[in-house]
């Protein structure tokens, strides 16, 4: 594994779109190139090199490219924008849109992150240390396909809307979340460790909810089916299963209907 | 005065009757002539395929169920918005979306693809206004629109009543409300049952409430349209689509053309266009009998020269489904369960809309794709048989590259075969693979613009290369004399023109747009003495029903673009 490690030397007036800083687009390249990548500013178009200064260098794959970003770069969108292998380091916060479509490989980010973590994913893992916002692993709007594959973890809090329409993979909020998880899903598993507020499984076909604090409001729309004994990111703990959404179209596996669930801790 | 000569290019040109031929092709002002002076501008087409401007008879691309879509996919948009075209020195525009591109990519792709003149296929009466200023906002490309009567109170009224010269009257009059080109017919009787929450499933189903059944509906819109001789025929999106074993009942919707001669004066010969054929060409009776009655249906259409027919073929992507047919967008919904809007126009028609995926990999759509492009590889007559996609219900019009190349190669066909998962099932249900047929290039000018632009009564203004048409013209950088193995390089050579050139300025160069001359709506002028009665049920209906008043109803003159009538005069 080889290393690029960009340093924020310059701050952008607006927020900067850097979907170039993927290993994807760093493997193979000199440091000169890399910088030489684009960067949207509105409508502007920079280049990365604008930004940040180079050092190190990158591997001859994306799986042999670890990236890490140093400096202050919160109003920066889009790292690992479709990354399919190799690894990036971001030691701040970062602004919306991490690992966004991401199919492999790995993030890191040390502060938090903003809306649309990790949106669509389909592989590869993402460890926000700090808090994410709204959208952590939905769907892009409009569309009907979340994120299929892979793990987010947040260890702080998140928004509302996790796991919109998602289809697989697995998130996991260490903290609270606010309303909206697993709206529409058709698959996948979403844990919160803390509370929320409501709109659990709204809509959902297929799925799996854990909620180890409070569901201040629970959605008419499920009905408790049997207290369980399950393992929760490496623990076991006594929930009460709920199923649903008892209002949705509900598809057939073997003969038997299959319900989305809902798993909160008794 | 500005003079054009395109010197050199293999032509194609079935109106004229140039099968591929080195010829030069004049321009003058605007206007294809038979010479120009030395001092004219001059094209090198030498080694490439000259054909007129392309003329799409059946398309979805302005108006509010269009701008629906659009609405309602911003997901459509996604990573493909980076694409810029128009001109540079106007900073160029944003093209966007792929099944639902804004007005401009809609302009800028068809001129690309060497299109001059496409036929927007439903226009909803009340909803004109709407199709009028996109019209306006769509660069380059001439545009009409049909408004739909197959659901419409009037017409339902006096076609129960065999009023036949009041039906006349009132689509005469709702054409000049509208700038209507032609009499568009929607799952007859069946839009406006799904208002009470049924469907008119055969030409024999009665319509709740005015018990008309869709076959009087039909035979009544052949009658009102030869009645009036309007330049196209009636434009029919028959019942039953989209359904196994459906064939029977385009079958019987066809038989209904039996008998009548078109009667017009623009060199029309067919009294019904059945469009998107492909959906409506299904044997079977469930999913899983589900197969290809391409040859049934075509064997019947090579016979009765009075139909004309556009194959909307599925193209394998994922698209945007949109038709006034709304029960039928209902049941699609209930099928891949992803978003729908429906919507009803009073008195008039309805709507639907639903994205879908065509995924070459599920063996029904394999054998949707076989159907489409048997259907051409069965037709017998050119002239009367069109490419479209029903864009973008099938799939974009942007692919028609694409079609053209699996239907000029069967080792395309094999190799799209090949790469299906239900392989095995498509060929056991279809003909495809073991049809060899390849069509030329001849073949390809009839099916794009020569059949289309006479079935729309106007190829004395598009499609043609002959002397007084418009100059539209498309250029593409195949040498018709040593087409290339590689099928690729045909798709390829049909998707970025070398250059079109629209009433006789050149708008597209090497695939790039040049120029954005303003374009032209095109509508149909019917004039006929008043005819009092059905003026007093126009006032009546909008006093009674309409939620807008009549005065308010139809489109200011002045809200249409560059109006350019096709005259007719009813004695
Ligand atoms: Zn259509």
């Amino acid at each position: 594994m080889e290393t690029v490690t960009m340093t924020l030397v310059q701050h952008p007036e607006l927020y900067l779109e850097c979907y170039s800083v993927t290993p994807d687009l760093f493997a193979g390249k000199s440091l000169a190139e890399i910088a030489d990548l684009p960067a949207h500013e509105g409508k502007i178009v920079w280049k990365l090199g604008d930004f940040f200064k180079f050092d190190g260098k990158s591997g001859a794959t994306a799986a042999e490219t670890r990236i890490i970003v140093n400096g202050d770069v919160h109003k920066m969108k889009r790292f690992g924008q479709q990354m399919t292998a190799g690894e990036i380091l971001i030691n701040s916060a970062a602004d919306m849109y991490v690992g966004c479509w991401m199919r492999g490989g790995k993030i890191t980010v040390k502060g938090n992150a903003d809306a649309f973590l990790g949106i669509a994913m389909e592989g590869g893992e993402i460890t926000v240390e700090g808090d994410a916002t709204n959208h952590v692993g939905s769907a892009y709007r409009g569309d009907w396909r979340g994120m299929s594959g892979g793990l987010i973890r947040v260890k702080g809090k998140a928004g509302n809307d996790i796991g919109t329409a998602m289809t697989g993979g697995t998130i996991i909020i260490e903290g609270d979340a606010f309303i909206h998880v697993l709206t529409h899903a058709d698959g996948g598993t979403v844990i919160i460790k803390g509370d929320v507020e409501g709109r659990v499984g709204g809509q959902m076909v297929k799925g799996d909810a854990y909620v180890l604090g409070k569901i201040l409001y629970p959605l008419p729309g499920f009905k408790k089916v049997a207290t369980v004994e399950k393992e929760c990111d490496g623990q076991t703990y006594t929930f009460d299963q709920y199923i649903g959404d008892l209002g949705e179209r509900k598809g057939k596996k073997k003969g038997e209907v299959i319900y989305g669930n809902i798993y909160l801790k008794a | 005065m500005s003079e054009l000569i395109i010197k050199n290019g293999y032509v194609f040109d079935p109106i004229s009757g140039i099968k591929g031929d080195k010829a030069d092709i004049a321009i003058k002002d605007g206007k294809i002539v038979d010479k120009v002076s030395a001092k004219a501008k001059s094209i090198d087409a030498n080694g490439k395929t000259v054909m007129a401007g392309g003329v799409d008879i059946h398309t979805h691309v302005v108006g509010p169920k269009v701008n629906l879509g659009r609405e309602m996919r911003p997901e459509d948009k996604l990573f493909r918005g980076s694409v810029r075209g128009g001109i540079v020195k106007q900073g160029k525009r944003m093209e966007m979306g792929f099944s639902i591109p804004s007005t401009w990519k809609t302009g800028y792709s068809y001129a690309r693809l060497g299109y001059t003149y496409v036929n927007e296929a439903a226009m909803p009466p009340l909803m004109a206004p709407h199709v009028h200023e996109e019209i306006r906002d769509t660069p380059i490309i001439d545009i009409s629109a049909m408004p739909v009567f197959g659901n419409n109170w009037f017409c339902l009224e006096y076609l129960k009543n065999k009023e036949i010269e009041n039906n006349a009257a009132y689509i005469a009059w709702l054409l000049k409300a509208t700038y209507g080109v032609g009499i568009k017919c929607v799952n007859p009787g069946g839009t406006e049952a799904w208002a009470w929450g049924e469907n008119c499933v055969n030409i024999h189903d009665p319509v709740p409430y005015f018990d008309i059944t869709p076959a009087e509906i039909i035979k009544g819109l052949i009658e009102s349209n030869e009645y009036l001789g309007l330049p196209h025929s009636l434009h029919l999106h028959g019942n039953n689509l989209g359904n196994p074993g459906n064939y029977t009942d385009t079958l019987d919707t066809l038989k209904l053309a039996e008998g009548y001669k078109a009667k017009n004066k623009f060199g029309r010969t067919q009294v019904i266009h059945n469009t998107h054929l492909q959906f409506h060409s299904y044997k079977g009776n469930s999913w899983g009998t589900f197969g290809s009655a391409a040859k049934e249906v075509m064997d019947y259409v090579n016979k009765a020269d009075n139909i004309t027919i556009d194959l909307g073929c599925v193209t394998l992507d994922e698209t945007t489904t949109m038709t006034a047919d709304g029960p039928f967008e209902h049941h699609l919904q209930s099928l891949n369960h992803l978003k729908w809007a429906n919507c009803d126009v009073e008195l008039e028609t309805g709507s639907g809309i639903v994205p879908f995926v065509y995924d070459k990999d599920s063996a029904v759509v394999g054998i949707q794709w076989a159907t489409g492009l048997e259907l051409g590889l069965y037709a017998k007559d050119m002239m009367r048989v069109f490419i479209t996609t029903d864009h973008p219900n099938a799939g974009p019009f942007t692919r028609y590259p694409r079609i053209i190349k699996w239907l000029m190669s069967n080792k395309a066909r094999l190799a799209t075969l090949d790469s299906m998962k239900g392989k095995a099932k498509v060929i056991a249900a279809t003909d495809l693979a073991s049809m060899d047929r390849e069509l030329n290039l001849y073949e390809i000018a009839m099916m794009t613009r020569a059949g289309p632009a006479r079935a729309l009564g106007m190829s004395n203004m598009y499609g043609s290369l002959a002397a007084g048409a418009d100059a539209n013209i498309a250029i593409y950088d195949l040498d018709a004399k040593k087409l290339p193995t590689d099928p690729e390089l045909i798709e390829e050579a049909f998707s970025k023109t070398a250059y079109t050139i629209k009433e006789g300025v050149i708008v597209v160069q090497g695939g790039e747009i040049v120029a954005e001359p303003p374009n032209h709506t095109v509508w149909t002028k019917v004039t006929m003495p008043e005819n009092t009665q059905v003026m007093r049920d126009i006032k009546e209906k909008f006093t009674k029903s309409y939620t807008v008043n009549l005065e308010n109803y139809a489109v200011f003159d002045d809200h249409v673009y560059r109006p350019r009538a096709i005259e007719v005069d009813v004695a």
